[in-house]
């Protein structure tokens, strides 16, 4: 399993895919941390749908990460793309039949690739953190939005839930790419069908069927990235993402063990 | 007496109401050169992905290098393959997709250095695979098969994209690889090439084995062709007469005569020729090549 991992980091590393990743994933939640805090006074709301975040609600303790946060599901979105490339491209290109002759044992297979993929998303997620803090200092510096309540105890507790909270939901998202990545075998497919339904089908029936949002994963995942929400609690969202998952997981390691490799 | 490489009995693979490959029964010996031939959709993919755990067989048993193939990971770190063509990380170095391959199976990354320059890749190492020439693809894909320093190496048609100094490179390897004790398994359309490397040989038509054994017994088997020419024109007509009166198929080709008939005949043919006042200026036994023989043998697929 650990030639495994070592030999998708091989591939995880090459230059277009992590800077490409990366650069991705900093452009994106600073993007959400800069409307955040330039457009605070603004009347016309600086944060999702809208939504106004007070000067006081920027000076609480969780003011710091706020903006990442907010980010968390561009970044699922990221790894989610990840994933769902990684796994699926070794059907489009043909390598499977050379990484199985090579490591015939299936789920060992599976499993290196998963682990050295969620390593990928951490430090990705490590990266825009950090790049997420220092940019909300520098913001809060210039538009004069107090930073001392930021570095206290309760300020690097509530840094840490969030940077948990986003690792987990960004995951979640992974897990989900690579399930599709197994089951549709190509890239293209996975990831129009991840993205299309976790951004358009699952916020549609959010918001047309009454109660839908504590059964649907991309509601759930957003529960787990912002800690709360109004529509269900942290930990049933937690615990059903997680259900999910593992059936779907199940499923898609059961196909790929039996499945005949042809292509 | 040592294991076949190969050994394959009543091996099957059903799709759906189409039998890929039915009943196959064939064994590669050990430290031999076995071409693998028959046209295409023959089955021959189908059993080489068989032998290396990719696909399931509906039916039947098999083993590599002693160990049965239901369980691929007992044997395949001493087997080296290359599948239908090579398949590589467009966006990789040639040297990193070995290194991929290298660190998954486990073996020595300075291997990978040695095969680029063995197969004639050392200078292009670097370049992304996906710059590449269709013979640089293939000379890759053979230095991956080769990475694990295999007892067994099992090649698809290797020589697809190589132009005929490649070719001839891609022969020396194998009979040095061969000369070293590695078993080849090796499919090739070059039925040249095949007859020219391999101590042995399995034939497939239609999902089915037609030939498995020496391909010197096979050769033996068919009947040669006497080719018998002269100077004048208007004789061959006379020769055939000669040649089928005598019960031996005949035609004219060429500005020849093509006869089926054992080569100790055409001392006999001479003596009747020179008897009717032929003069021949050819009279040469032909043993039918590989290529012949596998047109004659698989003719039930025209």
């Amino acid at each position: 399993m650990i030639r495994t991992f070592l030999a998708e980091w091989r591939k995880l590393r090459r230059p277009t895919l992590f800077l490409g990743s990366l650069v991705a994933a900093l452009s994106l939640s600073s993007l959400v941390t800069s409307i955040l805090f330039l457009m605070v006074d603004s009347r016309t709301g600086n944060s999702r749908r809208g939504e106004m975040v007070s000067r006081a609600t920027l000076e609480l303790p969780s003011g710091v990460v706020i903006g990442f946060s907010g980010a968390a599901g561009f970044l699922g979105l990221i790894a989610l793309c990840v994933f769902a490339a990684q796994t699926a491209q070794e059907y489009t290109y043909g390598t499977l039949r050379n990484i199985l002759v090579r490591q015939p044992r299936r789920f060992r297979l599976l499993v290196g690739k998963y682990l050295a993929m969620l390593t990928f998303a951490k430090l990705i997620i490590v990266l825009a953190c950090a790049f997420n803090i220092a940019l909300a200092y520098t913001l809060a510096h210039k538009m004069n939005v107090s930073t001392a309540a930021w570095g206290t105890h309760s300020g690097l507790v509530d840094l840490f839930h969030t940077y948990v909270n986003v690792l987990i939901a960004a995951f979640a998202y992974g897990t989900i790419g690579m399930i599709l990545g197994l089951l549709l075998r190509s890239p293209i497919s996975a990831i129009s069908i991840g993205i299309g339904w976790l951004l358009i089908v699952d916020n549609i029936l959010a918001a047309t069927i009454n109660n839908s949002a504590k059964w649907l994963p991309g509601q759930m995942i957003d529960t787990i990235a912002r800690g709360k929400s109004p529509e269900m609690s942290y930990l049933h969202a937690t615990t059903t993402i997680s259900i999910y998952l593992v059936i779907a997981s199940a499923i898609a390691v059961v196909l790929f063990r039996r499945r005949d490799v042809s292509n | 007496m040592s294991a076949p490489a190969i050994s394959v009995t009543d091996l099957t693979k059903k799709y759906s109401e189409r039998n890929a490959l039915s009943h196959a029964n064939f064994e590669v010996p050990l430290g031999t050169v076995c071409g693998f031939v028959g046209p295409n959709g023959s089955g021959k993919t189908t059993t080489i992905r068989m032998l290396l755990g990719l696909i399931s067989p509906t039916g039947g048993t098999g083993t590599v290098l002693g160990e049965p193939i239901q369980h691929p990971e007992r044997y395949l770190d001493r087997v080296g393959a290359m599948i239908e063509g090579p398949a590589f990380y467009p966006a990789l170095s040639g040297s990193e997709n070995l290194r991929v391959l290298a660190t998954l199976g486990g073996f020595p990354q300075e291997r990978v250095g040695q095969l680029l320059e063995r197969v004639g890749l050392a200078d292009r190492g670097k370049s992304k695979y996906k710059t590449y020439s269709l013979g640089m693809k293939q000379r890759l894909g053979i230095a991956a098969a080769l990475l694990p320093n295999p007892q067994l190496l099992i090649l698809d048609e290797p020589t697809n994209g190589l132009d005929p100094s490649g070719i001839q490179e891609i022969r020396d390897l194998l009979r040095s690889l061969a000369q070293e004790g590695t078993t080849v398994f090796v499919s090739s359309h070059l039925l040249s090439e095949i007859e020219a490397i391999s101590d042995s040989l399995v034939m497939l038509r239609e999902g089915e084995v037609i030939f498995a054994g020496k391909t010197k017994d096979l050769l033996i088997k068919q009947l040669p062709v006497i080719i018998a020419k002269s100077g004048n024109v208007a004789d061959l007509q006379a020769l055939l007469k000669i040649a089928v009166d005598s019960g031996h198929e005949a035609t004219i080709r060429d500005e020849a005569v093509h006869i089926i008939a054992p080569s100790e005949w055409a001392q006999v043919l001479n003596k009747a020729a020179f008897d009717a006042g032929i003069t021949l200026s050819q009279l040469a036994p032909i043993r039918p090549s590989l290529e012949e023989t596998f047109f004659e043998m698989t003719e039930g697929d025209k």
